[in-house]
Protein backbone atom coordinates (compact mmCIF):
# COMPACT_ATOMS: atom_id res chain seq x y z
CA UNK A 1 0.00 0.00 0.00
CA UNK A 2 2.84 2.45 1.19
CA UNK A 3 4.54 1.59 -2.45
CA UNK A 4 1.26 2.35 -4.50
CA UNK A 5 1.05 5.91 -2.43
CA UNK A 6 4.61 6.46 -3.27
CA UNK A 7 4.02 5.86 -7.10
CA UNK A 8 0.78 8.04 -7.03
CA UNK A 9 2.45 10.72 -5.42
CA UNK A 10 5.75 10.57 -7.82
CA UNK A 11 2.57 10.30 -10.82
CA UNK A 12 1.46 12.77 -9.37
CA UNK A 13 4.40 15.10 -9.15
CA UNK A 14 5.35 14.12 -13.07
CA UNK A 15 2.17 15.08 -14.07
CA UNK A 16 2.01 18.33 -12.70
CA UNK A 17 5.44 19.21 -14.87
CA UNK A 18 2.76 18.03 -17.58
CA UNK A 19 0.65 20.26 -16.53
CA UNK A 20 2.22 23.21 -16.13
CA UNK A 21 3.24 23.12 -19.78
CA UNK A 22 -0.38 21.58 -20.83
CA UNK A 23 -1.68 24.85 -19.25
CA UNK A 24 0.16 26.94 -21.47
CA UNK A 25 -1.13 25.59 -24.37
CA UNK A 26 -4.38 25.78 -22.91
CA UNK A 27 -4.30 29.14 -22.18
CA UNK A 28 -2.83 30.07 -26.23
CA UNK A 29 -5.22 27.58 -27.77
CA UNK A 30 -8.11 29.64 -25.74
CA UNK A 31 -6.64 32.96 -26.65
CA UNK A 32 -6.09 32.35 -30.51
CA UNK A 33 -7.15 29.10 -31.38
CA UNK A 34 -3.94 27.82 -32.28
CA UNK A 35 -2.08 24.62 -30.97
CA UNK A 36 1.42 25.94 -30.34
CA UNK A 37 4.34 23.91 -30.43
CA UNK A 38 6.98 26.31 -29.89
CA UNK A 39 5.69 26.30 -26.73
CA UNK A 40 8.58 23.38 -25.90
CA UNK A 41 11.04 25.62 -27.58
CA UNK A 42 10.24 29.10 -25.32
CA UNK A 43 10.59 26.70 -22.32
CA UNK A 44 13.59 25.24 -23.29
CA UNK A 45 15.37 28.15 -24.37
CA UNK A 46 14.12 30.09 -20.90
CA UNK A 47 15.40 27.18 -18.44
CA UNK A 48 18.99 28.05 -19.91
CA UNK A 49 18.55 31.38 -19.05
CA UNK A 50 17.81 29.86 -15.44
CA UNK A 51 20.59 28.34 -15.69
CA UNK A 52 23.03 30.92 -17.29
CA UNK A 53 21.95 32.83 -14.17
CA UNK A 54 23.13 30.13 -11.72
CA UNK A 55 25.93 29.20 -13.51
CA UNK A 56 26.85 33.02 -13.25
CA UNK A 57 26.50 32.97 -9.59
CA UNK A 58 23.24 34.25 -9.25
CA UNK A 59 21.39 32.62 -6.49
CA UNK A 60 18.88 29.96 -7.53
CA UNK A 61 15.63 32.09 -6.57
CA UNK A 62 16.72 34.86 -8.63
CA UNK A 63 18.03 32.98 -11.46
CA UNK A 64 14.66 31.26 -11.75
CA UNK A 65 12.95 34.66 -11.83
CA UNK A 66 15.63 36.16 -13.96
CA UNK A 67 14.52 33.30 -16.63
CA UNK A 68 10.64 33.87 -15.73
CA UNK A 69 10.94 37.30 -16.88
CA UNK A 70 12.81 36.44 -19.90
CA UNK A 71 10.34 34.03 -20.51
CA UNK A 72 7.45 36.18 -20.52
CA UNK A 73 9.35 38.45 -22.78
CA UNK A 74 10.17 35.93 -25.40
CA UNK A 75 6.60 35.04 -25.78
CA UNK A 76 5.25 38.43 -26.00
CA UNK A 77 8.28 39.24 -28.77
CA UNK A 78 7.54 36.26 -31.07
CA UNK A 79 3.66 36.74 -30.36
CA UNK A 80 4.00 40.32 -31.56
CA UNK A 81 6.59 39.28 -34.56
CA UNK A 82 6.35 35.92 -35.69
CA UNK A 83 3.41 34.34 -35.02
CA UNK A 84 0.94 37.68 -35.10
CA UNK A 85 1.09 37.44 -39.37
CA UNK A 86 -0.24 34.05 -38.83
CA UNK A 87 -2.96 33.98 -36.57
CA UNK A 88 -5.93 35.19 -38.87
CA UNK A 89 -4.99 32.88 -41.48
CA UNK A 90 -4.52 29.11 -41.81
CA UNK A 91 -4.61 27.39 -38.78
CA UNK A 92 -2.94 25.08 -40.61
CA UNK A 93 -0.12 27.18 -41.43
CA UNK A 94 0.34 29.21 -38.50
CA UNK A 95 0.65 25.36 -36.56
CA UNK A 96 3.38 24.68 -38.99
CA UNK A 97 4.89 28.06 -38.22
CA UNK A 98 4.73 27.15 -34.41
CA UNK A 99 6.69 23.88 -35.21
CA UNK A 100 9.07 25.47 -37.18
CA UNK A 101 9.47 28.20 -33.84
CA UNK A 102 10.17 24.98 -31.96
CA UNK A 103 13.02 23.58 -34.00
CA UNK A 104 14.83 27.06 -34.19
CA UNK A 105 14.57 27.56 -30.68
CA UNK A 106 16.21 24.26 -29.57
CA UNK A 107 18.37 25.22 -32.39
CA UNK A 108 19.69 28.69 -30.63
CA UNK A 109 19.84 26.74 -27.04
CA UNK A 110 21.97 24.60 -29.00
CA UNK A 111 24.22 27.31 -30.77
CA UNK A 112 25.00 28.89 -27.50
CA UNK A 113 25.04 26.03 -24.46
CA UNK A 114 25.77 22.95 -26.90
CA UNK A 115 23.90 19.46 -26.61
CA UNK A 116 26.07 18.08 -23.09
CA UNK A 117 23.17 18.22 -20.64
CA UNK A 118 23.71 20.51 -17.70
CA UNK A 119 22.79 20.14 -14.11
CA UNK A 120 20.48 22.19 -12.25
CA UNK A 121 19.63 22.14 -8.70
CA UNK A 122 16.57 21.05 -7.61
CA UNK A 123 15.11 24.36 -5.65
CA UNK A 124 13.60 21.70 -3.15
CA UNK A 125 16.46 20.27 -1.92
CA UNK A 126 17.23 17.01 -2.30
CA UNK A 127 15.42 15.44 1.14
CA UNK A 128 13.30 12.72 1.14
CA UNK A 129 10.56 12.17 3.76
CA UNK A 130 8.96 9.45 5.38
CA UNK A 131 5.37 9.96 6.21
CA UNK A 132 3.86 6.84 7.93
CA UNK A 133 5.86 4.75 5.84
CA UNK A 134 5.44 6.51 2.45
CA UNK A 135 8.92 7.75 1.12
CA UNK A 136 8.19 11.16 -0.74
CA UNK A 137 11.11 13.94 -1.98
CA UNK A 138 10.51 16.90 -1.30
CA UNK A 139 10.87 17.94 -5.12
CA UNK A 140 7.56 15.45 -6.03
CA UNK A 141 5.69 17.24 -3.03
CA UNK A 142 7.32 20.86 -4.22
CA UNK A 143 6.27 20.23 -7.81
CA UNK A 144 2.75 19.73 -7.12
CA UNK A 145 2.41 22.28 -4.64
CA UNK A 146 3.82 24.75 -7.44
CA UNK A 147 1.22 23.49 -9.47
CA UNK A 148 -1.53 23.59 -7.40
CA UNK A 149 -0.36 27.60 -6.55
CA UNK A 150 0.15 28.32 -10.88
CA UNK A 151 -3.38 26.96 -11.07
CA UNK A 152 -4.88 28.92 -7.61
CA UNK A 153 -3.26 32.17 -9.30
CA UNK A 154 -4.42 31.24 -12.87
CA UNK A 155 -7.94 31.58 -11.69
CA UNK A 156 -7.40 34.62 -9.37
CA UNK A 157 -6.30 35.97 -12.42
CA UNK A 158 -8.84 35.01 -15.22
CA UNK A 159 -11.80 35.35 -12.43
CA UNK A 160 -10.84 38.13 -10.27
CA UNK A 161 -9.03 41.01 -11.98
CA UNK A 162 -10.01 43.16 -14.87
CA UNK A 163 -7.09 41.61 -17.07
CA UNK A 164 -8.31 38.44 -16.44
CA UNK A 165 -11.63 39.37 -17.70
CA UNK A 166 -10.15 41.58 -20.72
CA UNK A 167 -8.03 38.02 -21.44
CA UNK A 168 -11.07 36.03 -21.47
CA UNK A 169 -13.36 38.95 -24.08
CA UNK A 170 -10.34 38.55 -26.18
CA UNK A 171 -10.11 34.51 -26.12
CA UNK A 172 -13.95 34.68 -26.50
CA UNK A 173 -14.57 37.24 -29.38
CA UNK A 174 -11.39 39.79 -30.60
CA UNK A 175 -13.46 42.03 -32.78
CA UNK A 176 -16.39 42.56 -30.55
CA UNK A 177 -13.59 42.93 -27.57
CA UNK A 178 -12.02 46.14 -29.48
CA UNK A 179 -15.55 47.16 -30.15
CA UNK A 180 -15.14 48.04 -26.12
CA UNK A 181 -11.92 49.27 -26.35
CA UNK A 182 -9.87 46.54 -25.37
CA UNK A 183 -6.45 46.36 -26.64
CA UNK A 184 -7.05 42.93 -28.51
CA UNK A 185 -2.87 42.96 -29.27
CA UNK A 186 -1.42 43.75 -26.07
CA UNK A 187 -3.53 41.30 -24.52
CA UNK A 188 -2.69 38.87 -27.25
CA UNK A 189 1.23 39.71 -26.53
CA UNK A 190 0.18 39.34 -22.91
CA UNK A 191 -1.23 35.92 -23.24
CA UNK A 192 1.56 34.53 -25.02
CA UNK A 193 4.15 35.83 -22.27
CA UNK A 194 1.76 34.21 -19.29
CA UNK A 195 2.09 31.06 -21.31
CA UNK A 196 5.53 31.06 -21.88
CA UNK A 197 6.45 31.91 -18.06
CA UNK A 198 3.57 28.41 -17.49
CA UNK A 199 6.39 27.23 -19.90
CA UNK A 200 9.77 28.07 -17.94
CA UNK A 201 8.07 26.81 -14.39
CA UNK A 202 7.62 23.65 -16.35
CA UNK A 203 11.13 23.38 -17.46
CA UNK A 204 12.67 24.65 -14.53
CA UNK A 205 10.75 21.72 -12.51
CA UNK A 206 11.91 19.23 -14.59
CA UNK A 207 15.40 20.13 -14.69
CA UNK A 208 16.84 18.67 -12.13
CA UNK A 209 15.45 15.33 -13.26
CA UNK A 210 16.30 15.12 -16.97
CA UNK A 211 19.10 18.17 -16.83
CA UNK A 212 19.39 20.95 -18.95
CA UNK A 213 19.86 20.25 -22.95
CA UNK A 214 17.75 21.81 -26.24
CA UNK A 215 15.66 18.19 -25.71
CA UNK A 216 15.31 18.07 -22.58
CA UNK A 217 11.39 18.80 -23.18
CA UNK A 218 10.42 16.90 -26.04
CA UNK A 219 8.95 14.07 -24.30
CA UNK A 220 6.78 16.42 -22.03
CA UNK A 221 5.73 18.78 -24.11
CA UNK A 222 4.08 15.15 -26.11
CA UNK A 223 2.34 14.27 -23.17
CA UNK A 224 1.24 18.37 -22.38
CA UNK A 225 -0.42 18.12 -25.36
CA UNK A 226 -1.70 14.50 -24.79
CA UNK A 227 -3.15 16.29 -21.32
CA UNK A 228 -4.12 19.41 -23.36
CA UNK A 229 -6.65 17.55 -25.85
CA UNK A 230 -7.66 15.05 -23.40
CA UNK A 231 -8.41 17.54 -20.84
CA UNK A 232 -10.18 19.28 -23.63
CA UNK A 233 -7.97 21.88 -25.14
CA UNK A 234 -10.12 24.79 -23.48
CA UNK A 235 -10.20 23.57 -20.46
CA UNK A 236 -7.42 24.60 -17.87
CA UNK A 237 -8.66 22.50 -14.94
CA UNK A 238 -9.53 19.66 -17.33
CA UNK A 239 -5.40 20.39 -18.48
CA UNK A 240 -4.54 19.71 -14.98
CA UNK A 241 -6.57 16.73 -14.06
CA UNK A 242 -5.62 15.28 -17.40
CA UNK A 243 -1.78 15.77 -16.93
CA UNK A 244 -2.11 14.53 -12.86
CA UNK A 245 -4.27 11.34 -14.67
CA UNK A 246 -1.61 10.93 -17.37
CA UNK A 247 1.41 11.30 -14.63
CA UNK A 248 -0.25 8.70 -12.39
CA UNK A 249 -1.02 6.36 -15.41
CA UNK A 250 2.15 6.01 -16.58
CA UNK A 251 4.10 5.34 -12.88
CA UNK A 252 1.16 2.48 -11.76
CA UNK A 253 1.93 0.91 -15.35
CA UNK A 254 5.10 0.60 -15.42
CA UNK A 255 5.46 -0.57 -12.09
CA UNK A 256 2.50 -2.99 -11.90
CA UNK A 257 2.05 -4.35 -15.86
CA UNK A 258 4.65 -6.74 -15.84
CA UNK A 259 5.18 -6.66 -19.82
CA UNK A 260 4.98 -2.90 -19.57
CA UNK A 261 7.84 -1.72 -17.72
CA UNK A 262 9.95 1.53 -18.17
CA UNK A 263 10.55 1.23 -21.57
CA UNK A 264 6.60 1.10 -22.60
CA UNK A 265 5.36 3.19 -19.86
CA UNK A 266 5.77 6.25 -22.13
CA UNK A 267 3.03 4.75 -24.42
CA UNK A 268 0.22 3.69 -21.73
CA UNK A 269 -1.15 7.08 -21.53
CA UNK A 270 -0.99 7.21 -24.97
CA UNK A 271 -3.61 4.32 -25.34
CA UNK A 272 -5.52 5.53 -22.27
CA UNK A 273 -6.29 8.65 -24.41
CA UNK A 274 -6.95 7.26 -27.55
CA UNK A 275 -9.65 5.18 -25.79
CA UNK A 276 -11.30 8.25 -23.75
CA UNK A 277 -10.92 10.25 -27.15
CA UNK A 278 -13.06 7.82 -28.84
CA UNK A 279 -15.68 7.59 -26.36
CA UNK A 280 -15.03 11.24 -25.57
CA UNK A 281 -13.89 13.31 -28.40
CA UNK A 282 -14.66 16.43 -26.83
CA UNK A 283 -12.16 15.41 -24.52
CA UNK A 284 -12.91 14.93 -20.59
CA UNK A 285 -13.86 18.64 -19.81
CA UNK A 286 -14.14 20.27 -23.56
CA UNK A 287 -17.57 21.20 -24.52
CA UNK A 288 -19.00 19.93 -27.08
CA UNK A 289 -18.83 22.05 -29.74
CA UNK A 290 -22.66 23.05 -31.15
CA UNK A 291 -23.44 23.86 -34.58
CA UNK A 292 -26.20 25.42 -35.17
CA UNK A 293 -27.00 25.75 -38.75
CA UNK B 1 -22.70 71.47 -33.23
CA UNK B 2 -21.91 68.19 -35.51
CA UNK B 3 -20.64 65.32 -33.43
CA UNK B 4 -19.73 62.61 -36.37
CA UNK B 5 -19.39 63.55 -40.35
CA UNK B 6 -18.26 61.37 -43.25
CA UNK B 7 -17.23 62.81 -46.41
CA UNK B 8 -16.78 61.03 -49.57
CA UNK B 9 -16.47 57.47 -47.35
CA UNK B 10 -15.03 54.76 -49.25
CA UNK B 11 -14.74 51.33 -47.73
CA UNK B 12 -13.17 48.32 -49.24
CA UNK B 13 -12.57 44.29 -48.14
CA UNK B 14 -9.60 43.24 -50.19
CA UNK B 15 -10.18 44.66 -53.90
CA UNK B 16 -13.92 44.15 -53.51
CA UNK B 17 -14.69 48.19 -52.55
CA UNK B 18 -18.22 48.18 -51.19
CA UNK B 19 -18.31 51.80 -50.63
CA UNK B 20 -18.18 54.74 -53.29
CA UNK B 21 -18.39 57.81 -51.76
CA UNK B 22 -20.69 58.30 -48.70
CA UNK B 23 -21.40 61.37 -47.04
CA UNK B 24 -23.61 62.47 -43.56
CA UNK B 25 -23.58 64.20 -40.45
CA UNK B 26 -24.91 63.60 -37.17
CA UNK B 27 -25.54 66.40 -34.66
CA UNK B 28 -25.09 66.43 -30.98
CA UNK B 29 -27.65 64.56 -29.63
CA UNK B 30 -29.06 63.55 -32.63
CA UNK B 31 -29.81 60.33 -34.19
CA UNK B 32 -29.65 59.25 -38.24
CA UNK B 33 -30.90 56.63 -39.93
CA UNK B 34 -29.63 55.02 -42.84
CA UNK B 35 -31.37 52.82 -45.12
CA UNK B 36 -31.01 50.43 -48.10
CA UNK B 37 -31.28 46.98 -49.43
CA UNK B 38 -28.85 44.18 -48.61
CA UNK B 39 -25.78 44.78 -49.66
CA UNK B 40 -26.04 48.32 -50.29
CA UNK B 41 -23.14 48.69 -48.12
CA UNK B 42 -24.96 49.80 -44.38
CA UNK B 43 -23.32 47.60 -42.38
CA UNK B 44 -20.04 48.44 -44.15
CA UNK B 45 -20.94 51.98 -43.51
CA UNK B 46 -20.70 51.52 -39.48
CA UNK B 47 -17.74 49.48 -39.47
CA UNK B 48 -16.04 52.51 -41.64
CA UNK B 49 -16.52 55.04 -38.77
CA UNK B 50 -15.30 51.72 -36.16
CA UNK B 51 -12.10 51.08 -38.24
CA UNK B 52 -12.82 47.70 -38.93
CA UNK B 53 -12.68 47.74 -42.97
CA UNK B 54 -10.01 49.49 -45.09
CA UNK B 55 -11.86 53.16 -45.40
CA UNK B 56 -10.63 56.28 -47.66
CA UNK B 57 -12.27 59.79 -47.49
CA UNK B 58 -12.70 61.59 -44.21
CA UNK B 59 -14.20 60.73 -40.89
CA UNK B 60 -14.84 63.46 -38.27
CA UNK B 61 -15.79 62.86 -34.88
CA UNK B 62 -15.95 65.60 -32.19
CA UNK B 63 -13.76 67.46 -34.66
CA UNK B 64 -10.96 65.20 -35.09
CA UNK B 65 -10.26 63.19 -38.13
CA UNK B 66 -10.76 59.48 -36.81
CA UNK B 67 -10.18 58.10 -40.73
CA UNK B 68 -8.03 55.10 -40.14
CA UNK B 69 -8.44 54.50 -36.49
CA UNK B 70 -8.17 51.12 -34.89
CA UNK B 71 -11.27 49.96 -32.99
CA UNK B 72 -10.34 50.31 -29.39
CA UNK B 73 -9.13 53.87 -30.37
CA UNK B 74 -12.80 54.42 -31.74
CA UNK B 75 -14.44 53.23 -28.74
CA UNK B 76 -12.19 55.09 -26.45
CA UNK B 77 -13.22 58.32 -27.71
CA UNK B 78 -16.68 57.54 -27.12
CA UNK B 79 -18.12 55.73 -30.07
CA UNK B 80 -19.88 52.10 -29.18
CA UNK B 81 -20.47 49.69 -31.80
CA UNK B 82 -23.43 47.25 -31.58
CA UNK B 83 -22.28 45.00 -34.55
CA UNK B 84 -24.53 43.21 -36.77
CA UNK B 85 -25.04 39.53 -35.30
CA UNK B 86 -24.99 41.25 -31.59
CA UNK B 87 -21.51 39.89 -30.93
CA UNK B 88 -22.01 39.28 -27.35
CA UNK B 89 -19.16 37.24 -25.49
CA UNK B 90 -20.77 33.76 -25.35
CA UNK B 91 -18.86 32.22 -22.93
CA UNK B 92 -18.79 35.12 -20.61
CA UNK B 93 -21.80 35.77 -17.89
CA UNK B 94 -24.09 38.85 -18.70
CA UNK B 95 -22.70 40.48 -15.64
CA UNK B 96 -19.00 40.19 -17.28
CA UNK B 97 -20.37 41.03 -20.90
CA UNK B 98 -21.69 44.21 -19.18
CA UNK B 99 -17.72 44.65 -17.45
CA UNK B 100 -16.62 44.11 -20.60
CA UNK B 101 -18.73 46.99 -21.90
CA UNK B 102 -17.55 49.64 -19.18
CA UNK B 103 -13.51 48.21 -19.56
CA UNK B 104 -12.23 51.99 -20.11
CA UNK B 105 -14.19 53.65 -17.92
CA UNK B 106 -12.64 54.61 -14.33
CA UNK B 107 -16.00 55.79 -12.47
CA UNK B 108 -17.10 53.32 -10.45
CA UNK B 109 -20.16 55.06 -8.93
CA UNK B 110 -20.66 56.14 -12.52
CA UNK B 111 -20.25 52.23 -13.85
CA UNK B 112 -22.70 51.00 -11.29
CA UNK B 113 -25.10 53.80 -11.68
CA UNK B 114 -24.93 52.91 -15.80
CA UNK B 115 -25.52 48.99 -14.73
CA UNK B 116 -28.79 50.45 -12.85
CA UNK B 117 -29.85 51.59 -15.82
CA UNK B 118 -29.29 48.96 -18.49
CA UNK B 119 -31.02 46.10 -15.92
CA UNK B 120 -33.90 48.90 -15.85
CA UNK B 121 -34.39 49.06 -20.06
CA UNK B 122 -33.94 45.26 -19.89
CA UNK B 123 -35.47 43.90 -17.04
CA UNK B 124 -35.06 40.91 -18.95
CA UNK B 125 -30.92 40.91 -18.22
CA UNK B 126 -31.51 41.13 -14.83
CA UNK B 127 -32.79 37.51 -14.49
CA UNK B 128 -30.14 36.38 -16.40
CA UNK B 129 -27.20 38.18 -14.68
CA UNK B 130 -25.48 34.98 -14.15
CA UNK B 131 -26.16 32.90 -17.17
CA UNK B 132 -23.44 32.98 -19.98
CA UNK B 133 -24.70 35.14 -22.64
CA UNK B 134 -24.72 31.92 -24.87
CA UNK B 135 -27.46 30.87 -22.91
CA UNK B 136 -29.68 33.87 -24.00
CA UNK B 137 -32.87 33.98 -26.41
CA UNK B 138 -32.09 36.24 -29.35
CA UNK B 139 -33.97 38.92 -28.10
CA UNK B 140 -31.94 38.70 -24.56
CA UNK B 141 -28.64 39.17 -26.55
CA UNK B 142 -29.97 41.75 -28.53
CA UNK B 143 -30.73 43.88 -25.74
CA UNK B 144 -27.68 42.84 -23.75
CA UNK B 145 -25.53 43.89 -27.04
CA UNK B 146 -26.75 47.15 -26.95
CA UNK B 147 -26.28 47.09 -22.83
CA UNK B 148 -22.92 46.48 -23.07
CA UNK B 149 -22.84 49.47 -25.25
CA UNK B 150 -24.41 51.71 -22.81
CA UNK B 151 -21.74 50.57 -20.21
CA UNK B 152 -19.26 52.34 -22.19
CA UNK B 153 -21.11 55.49 -21.63
CA UNK B 154 -21.03 56.60 -25.04
CA UNK B 155 -21.83 59.81 -26.72
CA UNK B 156 -22.39 57.79 -29.74
CA UNK B 157 -24.15 54.47 -30.61
CA UNK B 158 -23.93 52.85 -34.21
CA UNK B 159 -26.85 50.16 -33.97
CA UNK B 160 -26.50 47.58 -36.47
CA UNK B 161 -29.90 45.94 -37.71
CA UNK B 162 -30.91 45.50 -33.80
CA UNK B 163 -34.44 43.92 -35.06
CA UNK B 164 -32.60 41.41 -37.03
CA UNK B 165 -34.27 38.09 -36.46
CA UNK B 166 -36.44 38.74 -33.70
CA UNK B 167 -40.25 38.20 -33.64
CA UNK B 168 -41.79 41.95 -33.84
CA UNK B 169 -43.09 42.24 -30.08
CA UNK B 170 -39.65 41.90 -29.28
CA UNK B 171 -38.06 43.95 -31.31
CA UNK B 172 -40.52 46.78 -30.49
CA UNK B 173 -39.65 46.21 -26.89
CA UNK B 174 -35.60 46.49 -28.01
CA UNK B 175 -37.00 49.88 -29.95
CA UNK B 176 -39.08 50.99 -27.37
CA UNK B 177 -35.25 50.93 -24.74
CA UNK B 178 -33.45 52.53 -27.75
CA UNK B 179 -36.36 55.40 -27.80
CA UNK B 180 -35.77 55.73 -23.89
CA UNK B 181 -32.35 56.18 -24.51
CA UNK B 182 -32.14 58.58 -26.84
CA UNK B 183 -34.74 60.90 -24.74
CA UNK B 184 -33.24 59.83 -21.37
CA UNK B 185 -29.65 59.92 -21.85
CA UNK B 186 -29.40 61.90 -25.15
CA UNK B 187 -27.11 59.68 -26.57
CA UNK B 188 -26.64 60.41 -30.44
CA UNK B 189 -27.58 57.43 -32.84
CA UNK B 190 -26.52 56.11 -36.35
CA UNK B 191 -29.38 53.31 -36.68
CA UNK B 192 -28.75 50.97 -39.25
CA UNK B 193 -31.58 49.37 -40.11
CA UNK B 194 -33.61 46.76 -42.16
CA UNK B 195 -36.94 47.46 -40.73
CA UNK B 196 -37.67 51.72 -41.79
CA UNK B 197 -40.74 51.43 -39.71
CA UNK B 198 -38.45 51.04 -36.62
CA UNK B 199 -35.82 53.57 -37.75
CA UNK B 200 -38.15 56.04 -38.20
CA UNK B 201 -39.10 55.76 -35.23
CA UNK B 202 -36.11 56.83 -33.52
CA UNK B 203 -34.18 58.36 -35.99
CA UNK B 204 -34.77 62.55 -37.05
CA UNK B 205 -32.77 62.15 -40.20
CA UNK B 206 -31.79 59.47 -43.17
CA UNK B 207 -29.62 58.44 -45.70
CA UNK B 208 -31.05 55.69 -48.09
CA UNK B 209 -27.86 53.77 -49.62
CA UNK B 210 -27.81 51.97 -53.19
CA UNK B 211 -24.52 50.22 -54.10
CA UNK B 212 -22.46 51.34 -51.81
CA UNK B 213 -23.89 55.30 -52.43
CA UNK B 214 -26.06 57.86 -50.89
CA UNK B 215 -29.07 58.04 -53.18
CA UNK B 216 -31.44 60.28 -50.87
CA UNK B 217 -31.29 62.07 -47.87
CA UNK B 218 -33.60 63.98 -45.70
CA UNK B 219 -34.95 64.76 -42.94
CA UNK B 220 -37.77 61.95 -41.17
CA UNK B 221 -40.47 63.52 -42.43
CA UNK B 222 -39.37 64.46 -46.15
CA UNK B 223 -38.54 61.18 -46.42
CA UNK B 224 -41.60 59.24 -45.52
CA UNK B 225 -43.13 61.86 -47.76
CA UNK B 226 -41.87 60.51 -50.75
CA UNK B 227 -42.95 57.45 -53.07
CA UNK B 228 -39.99 55.47 -53.49
CA UNK B 229 -39.16 55.23 -49.74
CA UNK B 230 -42.70 54.43 -48.97
CA UNK B 231 -43.21 51.91 -51.92
CA UNK B 232 -39.69 50.13 -50.95
CA UNK B 233 -39.36 50.41 -47.50
CA UNK B 234 -42.67 50.92 -45.73
CA UNK B 235 -44.45 48.73 -47.37
CA UNK B 236 -47.35 51.06 -49.32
Amino acid sequence: MEYFIQLVIEGLATGSIYGALALAIVLVNRATGLINFAQGGMAVLSTFVAYALFDAGAPLALAILGAIVFAFALGAVLERVIVRPFERGDPDTAVVVTIGLFVLLGGVAAFFFGYEPRQFPSFFGLETLNIAGVFVSLRSIGTIVVLALVVVLLQVLFRGTKLGLAMRAVADNPVSASLSGLPVSWLLMIGWGLASVLGVIAGVLVAPQLFVSPGMLDFVLVYALAAAILGGLDSPQGAVIAAWFIGVIENLAGAYIDIVGNDLKIAVPFVVMIIILIVRPQGLFGRKVVVRV
Amino acid sequence: MTLLELEDVTASYGHAQVLHGISFRVGENAAAGILGANGAGKTTTLRAISGMVATGGKITYDGRDITGYRPDKVAALGIAHVPEGRGTLGDLSVRDNLRVGAYLRKDRKGVAADLDLCLDLFPNLRERIGSNASALSGGEQQMLAIARAIMAKPRLILLDEASLGLAPSTAQRVYQAIRRLRSEQGVAMVVVEQNAMLAFSVVDHAIVLETGKTSLSGSRDELMGLDEVRRAYLGG
